[in-house]
């Protein structure tokens, strides 16, 4: 049989790929790993139908009581330091009324009820605009209700962060185990038991489900002395329903259908 | 010679230019290691502006890609033969810019190394899933229908039956690339300067003006180079659609102001004040915003009146005051400024950093690269039918 | 044959690079990886056993992890019930590399003779060591 030089390129070419992919297929078929009866979760764990926040910024009266919470959320999880604002990381930070609730008017409110300081987070929304828009579902919602990272899976696209309304997201513009130009690390204190994260993810507030497994309460809600309150927002008994009962609550920016699990108790007596 | 054979045909200012090419991309790929190492935080992006330069680019070459579609329609579906030397300069261009996209896209990831997810996890719900279908897509369109329908004219025969379709459906596709990419942004909640149902139409519309011009300026150095002449009727009607592109541009960005102050809306009237007067004293962007709005009004008094539109000396400067004012609007502008003000309410800018600049830079050398050897394939194989035909036989 | 000095220079050109790993290798011993299990709180186990059958782990741990990983992460599945019967916490820092903590010894050693670079490790690490 002759043929040219060009055809036997292009059936070299094509069988290269055929085999290639029916390898791939074939592989990607082949059931290796455990089976899936053998995963369960733990016998602690905490479980809800929608994790929820009330927190009552009347119960934070002095900067370490911020300083207190803040640190328990990042020492645990190895959130690194930048030092410089713009590629900062946070998973829990406080921001005046003002900020927090930048579409509130607030022309003739109180210079100091504007400065009122507020712990902000990540929302856990109902409808998370973040998850809708994740390319590979790193970022996704859990049947509890929150709203999860996937750090393996996460492509540094950022498109989630330009879809948060809250700003809730940081990203990993430098290597988080490397070290500043005066050789120190980025993270400061090391816990060993919780991973780092990667160069080029994103990260932020995941409602401390390391520790919801073994039956703890979220680190900060543990240090914000009653200040953060939580709990599962569809279980009418629940002490977060109670004061969501008995207070006026606002959440940030609700018009625009995001459903946040995170509610702040404002107005009257020693909540002014 | 086979047709990828005629771009190694060339003279030395044909193979400067390459290695000129090469040189830049050399330099922007050194550049792109040192992000990679260092990671994104060499760039000036920073967590309340997570996109810039980069996407800026992306998003400003996706439209140019679209724009094939404006002489598609016309020959393909208008039987307008004026078109014919030109179109697949159109196809090959919508080629180079959309390889342009999928890099710019992939030096902005945080792990490229991880690409393939959006392969392997297929999100329907996430527009990006779409873009990325969307794009691969129109790529290997134009790469199928502009390599057949040159093939074929090299052979003097007409194209097979089977282009016809491809061709077909590449016009709704070049359409919905854009849209497609337009929805990334307009699907946003918190982001008040891109939550309009206008961004899809303002795209199509600034696509349709700034590529096309490209493709005249393309079109008119290629006559200045070689023995090409896309023709003078071809040029005037393809100025025309720039026209009337560029005017339904400005005119949709004037109502998005009329509906951000009459409204009187801060969230709304916030990102254009401080793209254009600034905002809390941050103004780092108006002097290109006004510079956008003074060349973009330029361009289309010259464009509108045809005395000045038909003026072989004016026309490239009316074209290429449309293209960056384009440019300048739908990259930084838009992108930007959907950052500003940030859900606290507080500005904080942003500049391209040297690094970043480098690796687009090599990035649009890339592009020049794959569109130069395109054209000169193009453009050799045109010349070659019209002095008599391939009489050489196969090696 | 056409071209023959290109040709010939071609295929000296191609042999020499494909040549080239093995001949700068030559002369080391190819030493088989062994693995060392002798940490601390493996010798203080009664009975040494893994999460799963040695034979077992060796073919599989890599699939048994990326399943340990999208059970945990995904689908908030913490409790894996391995060999026997025996349920685990399912931690690649916390639960193998207790009892494996010897990173460079064990782990290291198969990963370095085949030339894979598991990326676990950019963002997990060994506790003991407590170095990144």
């Amino acid at each position: 049989m002759s043929m040219d030089r060009r055809q036997f390129l292009k059936i070299a070419g094509i069988s290269t790929i055929l085999g290639i992919g029916a390898a791939t297929a074939v592989n990607g078929l082949r059931n290796g790993g455990a089976e899936a009866s053998e995963f369960e979760p733990g016998p602690e764990a905490l479980k809800a139908k929608r994790w929820g926040f009330v927190v009552d910024m009347s119960k934070f009266k002095t900067d370490e009581d911020f300083a207190r919470v803040i640190h328990a959320c990042h020492s645990i999880h190895n959130v690194p330091d930048y030092g410089n604002p713009k590629d900062e990381i946070k998973w829990i930070w406080k921001d005046t009324y003002e900020h927090t609730f930048a579409d509130q008017e607030e022309r003739y409110m109180a210079g100091d009820r504007k400065e009122k300081p507020f712990m902000v987070f990540c929302n856990h929304c109902d409808q998370p605009p973040c998850v809708r828009v994740c390319p590979t579902k790193a970022t996704f919602k859990r049947k509890d209700g929150i709203v999860m990272m996937d750090m393996h899976r996460c492509i540094g696209c950022r498109f989630c962060m330009a879809a948060c309304p809250y700003g809730s997201r940081s990203f990993n513009f430098r290597d988080p185990r490397g070290k500043d130009d005066n050789g120190r690390p980025f993270i400061k204190e090391l816990n060993p038991e919780f991973p780092t994260r990667t160069m080029g993810v994103v990260e932020k507030c995941t409602l401390c489900y390391e520790r919801l497994a073994k039956g703890l309460k979220p680190a900060c809600v543990e240090q914000s002395g009653g200040g953060i309150v939580f709990g599962d927002l569809e279980d009418p008994n629940s002490e977060v329903r109670q004061l969501l009962g008995k207070n006026y609550t606002i959440r940030r920016r609700p018009e625009l259908g995001t459903q946040p699990s995170i509610y702040y108790i404002v107005g009257g007596n020693e909540n002014a | 010679m086979k047709m990828l054979e005629k771009a190694l045909d060339g003279g030395k200012g044909y193979w400067s230019w390459i290695f000129l090419l090469l040189a830049i991309i050399g330099a922007g790929f050194l550049a792109y290691l040192m992000q990679f190492n260092y990671g994104l935080g060499i760039t000036g992006l920073s967590r309340d502006v997570s996109w810039g330069f980069y996407i800026a680019q992306f998003t400003f070459l996706v439209g140019v890609a679209a724009s094939a579609v404006m002489l598609v329609i016309p020959y393909y579906l208008h039987n307008y033969k004026k078109f014919g030397r030109i179109v697949i300069l159109g196809e090959f261009l919508a080629i180079s810019s959309v390889i342009m996209c999928i890099l710019f896209i992939f030096v902005d990831l945080g792990q490229p190394m991880r690409v393939m997810n959006v392969m392997l996890h297929p999100t329907p719900n996430s527009v990006m899933f779409w873009d990325m279908i969307v794009l691969l897509g129109y790529l290997t369109l134009n790469l199928v229908i502009g390599w057949t329908t040159l093939g074929a004219e090299r052979k003097e025969v007409k194209p097979p039956a089977w282009v016809k379709p491809l061709i077909y459906i590449s016009v709704p596709w070049a359409v919905s690339i854009h849209t497609v990419t337009a929805f990334l942004y307009a699907g946003l909640p918190g982001r008040e300067l891109w939550l309009t149902a206008i961004m899809a139409a303002r795209f199509l519309s600034s696509a349709f003006a700034a590529g096309p011009a490209l493709l005249i300026l393309l079109a008119l150095i290629v006559g200045r180079l070689t023995t090409f002449d896309p023709g003078k009727e071809a040029i005037q009607s393809l100025a025309k659609i720039v026209t009337y592109a560029m005017c339904i541009n400005v005119f949709f960005f004037l109502l998005e102001v009329f509906t951000a102050f009459y409204s009187n809306i801060p969230e709304h009237m916030a990102p254009i004040k401080y793209l254009f007067v600034g905002l809390e004293g941050h103004t780092r962007l108006v002097p290109w915003m006004w510079t956008a709005a003074v060349l973009a009004v330029v361009g289309i008094t010259l464009l509108v009146n045809p005395n000045t539109r038909n003026n072989e000396g004016i026309l490239p400067f009316a074209l290429i005051a449309v293209f960056v004012a384009s440019w300048i609007d739908k990259g930084m502008g838009l992108v930007i400024g959907g950052f500003v003000p940030n859900p606290f309410g507080r500005v904080v800018e942003y500049s391209p950093t040297a690094p970043e600049l480098l690796i687009t830079l090599g990035v649009y050398a890339i592009g020049a690269l794959v569109l130069t050897v395109l054209y000169k394939v193009a453009i050799s194989v045109k010349a070659e039918v019209e002095a008599g035909g391939a009489g050489e036989a196969h090696h | 044959m056409y071209d023959s000095g290109k040709i010939i220079a071609g295929l000296l050109v191609f042999v020499a690079i494909i040549a080239f790993p093995f001949v700068y290798s030559m002369g080391t011993d190819i030493v088989k990886p062994e693995p060392k299990i002798d940490t601390p709180v493996i010798q203080q186990m009664a009975v040494k056993q893994c999460v799963e059958p040695k034979t077992f782990m060796r073919r599989e741990h890599m699939q048994l992890l990326n399943q340990w990983r999208d059970e945990a992460v995904r689908d908030g599945n913490r409790v894996y019930v391995g060999f026997e019967g025996k349920k685990y916490n399912i931690s690649l820092q916390n639960t193998c590399m207790h009892c494996h903590s010897n990173k460079k010894e064990f782990c290291d050693t198969c990963h370095n003779f085949m030339a894979v670079h598991p990326y676990c490790w950019n963002c997990h690490f060994v506790p003991k060591e407590n170095k990144l």
